[in-house]
């Protein structure tokens, strides 16, 4: 008995030769257990070892194999095959980023904004000797934490309609770790500056999705619109600032 | 940190997808967004509404007001507009513990429960808003 | 001209570049890394990082849990230079942010954790390794001088009598090949988790940094010590952190036994005891695991044999606190929930305790070549390291290379040899054919990754938990014909832009060099010790191994293999107890 398969639609783009992507079709092994990345590994052992894609921990941690799966932005290593059914399956480079090869996107654009948020401990003054912790409270801690995992997978860009048609949005993602830090008890910096602007918080029109596709459960969504009142805030109340 | 891109480096070309006129029928959570932004335009519309009742009261031309405000088109108009505003409202309020966290001695308060306080209030002043009106009728 | 330039953007590299960026601002540091450096895999540690705070702890017992631990084979300066410097980075790294978790006096929690006496562990729930490296790459960002190489692929270091000079590098994206001299160079690229077919680790784990320098001539070291994390995922390999057994997770084989009682780690009780049956150290577990499988007393999957670790009675809220990536990851790749449910596990390999011989600041027997992390052997883990003691190794050894690193660059100013130039074409010349195919023609030769995998099943037969001379001595053969085989493989893709099948040959070269040193050097070690089990010879033998396996690369590619004496100071060799 022949062995179930499944076909992948998968995006190729090969800057050589190919003026835009095209889809190219390859049947793999339909296993229970298989996610979209080991139909990929599949591929590229077995099949076509030209195809390019990014991939690492296959645990859902290093935030590399983010790509779009059927129109949807999904990790590849937590999306199984057996989801789709019958198939076929379509798997695009992620939407809102230049795309570099075939899976790999350009995501440098996204860590020049993460550094332009100030993502690092804010202090004032000397810093203490290396002898004893700043005290943090469990309550303190569970303040900022749910911000503090976002992996940079960038499926949060990927799924913004203001990023897609304005990459100059500063986006989910380094809005929610601006806010990571601004929130955390031993941060001295509101990140005003970088965060009160047009292409920052105000762009955003709170689609949600964001917050929708995140695998983390960051809620970016919930990080921007917390900072507007925060800005709204400051901006009315001359005694509001930190 | 920052990137290390030496000069003279030839890139191949990136392929930059071109815009997307129809984004938003892409995906139904999109076409739901795009929906309520547009429902914004009836909320100007009802907003508009009130201040010409207000002016008509001003300048007592109210029954001319009221001859326009029971035209059949006018009266579809503002029930689209009911809808939309309420659309609006309901959605807005839902929207609401995004951006309000609240926390009481560490234990966030769930989103349910804001959104229920939210409607509660609504409900609460709809309802004192047209015990007002209808007493003095 | 680049001062320090670090090669792998992990814990240990990013560790090394602030050291150098915060105490030689002067120094330009670079970071060369094949992925961008929150991909590296130090994001996947879960458990935590042992530094000693508590009141009732010290350091003495710190250090005396880590050589017992590792079978008496750890150097003891190097573990007392370790255990004292631990908390400070602890708390450097505190001071930058991490979220540790913490007491409700907002002091910084601690957990018990395998093999340590007290409890010492610091943790950030169980993405320890994610909030660590996060913080760390995060606070990079604040020295802009620090120029970051991301999806560079560094394929040799540049060697000139005895003294490096920097690295070639191919660019990803643009396919370029470049010589980027450096004054001094440190090797921070992590373990080779990747030569075993079943393992935690990471994709991008292929022993690069332990291949470039071996290949340079620097010696590695106790490269015959692998170590099997014994709570696996079957199947993905995913690691579930030994944290679940440090808040009360039982292991049980299929008659629901607690069957570790049955191997000199001490008598089940119902809350965990330090140092005690499902917290005694990994390689005794691991090997437990397989007389079990022996005894028929493991449970049959079509993934292999397993056993279960139960967390049921530690009930979803403490689960939820505690170790609530456990919870996802089997909720999203094993289809269960732990609160109800019983996770089948295997030993999986985890980690190298060897790697390139270091002394205590990083530094290799290349000038200016310095390596720190995984894969580096300082040596603290001596036969078998002890669970949360990778994270602090990686800071402590990361800032003291940084710093060695930036002390050697300041004292060597003169400019770039000639060397680096011509290598740099040679190695351009030589990766243009490879990538045409012109040098192997691209049609013949075999599929990449039909080598990789009989590299794969060749190590996990010959050097698994327990080993044979038999089986090993064929595998010394097996590996050399793969080697040979590797040089004419397969390359269809002849793209420039990122060619990562070019990329995936580069490491199966990498892997085979260093498993090729993994056999020599477990085939040359006539004892049992630690992770290293010798079925052919079942007992410690310290008169004849009380010793470090160094092992050189031949002029004809071959491991050659001697031995270096261990530091004793103050901890003469003695039984390891366990739950006694």
């Amino acid at each position: 008995m022949a062995a179930e398969t499944i076909r992948l639609d998968v995006a190729r783009y090969r800057p050589e030769e190919d003026a835009e992507p095209v889809l190219q079709s390859y049947e793999v092994p339909l296993r229970p257990d298989w996610a979209v990345l080991d139909g990929l590994a599949h591929i590229k052992d077995h099949l076509d070892g030209t195809l390019s894609f990014r991939w690492s921990c296959r645990m859902g941690i290093c935030g590399s194999c983010g790509m779009d799966v059927d129109g949807e932005p999904r990790l590849t290593c937590g999306t199984f095959l057996a989801e789709y059914g019958a198939g076929p399956v379509r798997i695009e480079p992620l939407k809102g980023f230049p795309v570099i090869r075939d899976l790999v996107v350009d995501i440098d654009g996204f860590l020049a904004k993460l550094s332009s948020v100030r993502p690092w401990l804010v202090r004032e003054g000397e810093e203490p000797p290396l002898t004893a912790e700043y005290a943090q409270t469990p309550a303190q801690l569970d303040a900022y934490k749910q911000y503090s995992m976002c992996i940079n997978c960038m499926l949060c860009y990927s799924a913004c309609p203001v990023y897609v048609l304005d990459p100059d949005f500063l986006g989910p993602a380094a809005i929610a770790l601006a806010q990571r830090y601004n929130l955390d008890s031993r941060d001295m910096d509101d990140r005003f500056d970088v965060l009160n602007l047009e292409e920052a918080v105000w762009g955003c029109t709170f689609v949600g999705d964001c917050t929708r596709v995140c695998p983390k459960h960051v809620d970016p969504a919930e990080a921007i619109q917390r900072y507007k009142v925060t800005a709204a805030l400051r901006s009315v109340l001359p005694w509001s600032g930190r | 940190m920052t990137t290390a891109r030496p000069p003279g480096h030839e890139e191949a070309r990136p392929y930059v997808r071109p815009r997307d006129r129809w984004w938003f029928a892409r995906r139904r959570s999109l076409a739901v967004f795009v929906l309520r932004e547009l429902t914004s335009v009836l909320v100007a519309w009802t907003v508009a509404y009130l201040l010409l009742l207000l002016g008509a009261v001003a300048d007592g031309t109210t029954e001319r007001f009221a001859a326009l405000a029971a035209r059949p088109w006018m009266v579809a108009l503002n029930v689209l507009a009911l809808a939309a505003t309420a659309f609006h409202a309901v959605t807005f309020l839902n929207l609401a513990p995004k951006a309000t966290v609240v926390r009481l001695d560490g234990w966030r308060v769930p989103a349910w429960m804001i959104q229920g306080g939210n409607h509660t209030a609504w409900l609460a002043v709809s309802a004192l808003l047209a015990y007002l009106v209808l007493r003095s009728s | 001209m680049i001062d320090v330039l670090i090669v792998g953007g992990g814990g240990a590299g990013l560790r090394a570049a602030i050291a150098v960026a915060e105490t030689a601002p002067e120094l330009t540091v670079a970071v060369v890394s094949k992925v961008y450096p929150m991909r590296s895999h130090t994001v996947s540690a879960e458990g935590g990082a042992a530094g000693v705070i508590g009141i009732d702890d010290s350091l003495d017992e710190h250090c005396y849990d880590t050589v017992s631990g590792g079978d008496w084979l750890c150097d003891q300066d190097a573990v007392e230079a370790f255990v004292r410097e631990a908390p400070r980075e602890l708390i450097q790294l505190e001071h930058w942010g991490c979220p540790w978790s913490r007491e409700p006096d907002g002091r910084v929690a601690v957990r018990p954790f395998g093999g340590m006496k007290r409890l010492r562990t610091w943790y950030a729930a169980d993405k320890t390794g994610f909030h660590l490296l996060h913080t760390l790459f995060q606070t990079t960002l604040r020295h802009p001088w620090i120029r970051r190489y991301d999806e560079w692929y560094v394929t040799s270091l540049v060697v000139d009598d005895g003294r490096v000079h920097g690295v070639v590098a191919l660019d990803l994206r643009t396919g370029r090949v470049e010589a980027i001299p450096a004054r001094a160079v440190v090797l921070a690229t992590g373990g080779c988790g990747r030569v075993f077919p079943f393992t935690t680790n990471a994709a991008i784990k292929t022993g690069d940094g332990m291949a470039l320098a071996y290949r340079a001539g620097a010696p590695l070291k106790d490269m015959e010590f692998v170590q099997y994390h014994p709570t696996g995922l079957p199947f993905t390999g995913i690691l579930i952190t030994e944290a679940a057994r440090a808040e009360g997770g039982w292991l049980l084989n299929r008659d629901g036994y607690r069957y570790l009682q049955d191997y000199d780690l001490g008598t089940p009780t119902p809350t965990p005891k330090l140092r005690s049956m499902e917290l005694g150290p990994r390689d005794r577990l691991s090997q437990a695991f397989v007389h079990e499988q022996d005894k028929g007393r493991t449970i049959d999957t079509p993934y292999g044999p397993v056993v279960h670790l139960d967390l049921r009675h530690l009930g979803a809220a403490k689960i939820d606190a505690r170790i609530p990536f456990v919870r996802e990851l089997c909720r999203s790749y094993q289809n269960l929930d732990p609160a109800t449910d019983l996770i089948p596990v295997r030993p999986v390999v985890h980690y190298m305790m060897g790697g390139v011989h270091t002394d205590l600041d990083g530094a290799t027997t290349i000038a200016g070549l310095y390596a720190a992390g995984e894969t580096a052997c300082v040596s603290i883990n001596g036969a078998n390291r002890l669970g949360s003691n990778s994270l602090p190794e990686i800071l402590v050894f990361g800032r003291r290379a940084g710093l060695a690193a930036a002390a050697f660059a300041r004292s060597h100013r003169e400019g770039e040899p000639p060397a680096v130039r011509s290598q740099g074409d040679d190695e351009r010349r030589r990766l243009e054919r490879a990538r045409d195919g012109s040098s192997v023609g691209s049609s013949g030769g075999e599929r990449i990754a039909d080598l990789r995998e009989r590299m794969q099943h060749t190590l996990e037969g010959a050097a698994g938990i327990y080993r044979t001379g038999d089986a090993l001595a064929k595998a010394v053969d097996t590996l050399a014909d793969l080697c040979e085989r590797a040089g004419e493989a397969r390359v269809e893709d002849t793209s420039a832009t990122f060619n990562t099948e070019l990329i995936t040959l580069l490491e199966l070269r990498a892997m085979l060099d260093v498993a090729r040193t993994i056999v020599a050097c477990a085939l040359g070690r006539e004892e049992s010790r630690g992770a290293h089990q010798r079925v052919d010879f079942p007992a410690r033998d310290d008169d004849a191994y009380l010793a470090h396996s160094l092992v050189h690369r031949a002029p004809d590619g071959t491991p050659s293999v001697g031995l270096m004496p261990v530091t004793i100071t103050c901890w003469p060799p003695g039984e390891r107890v366990y739950g006694r």
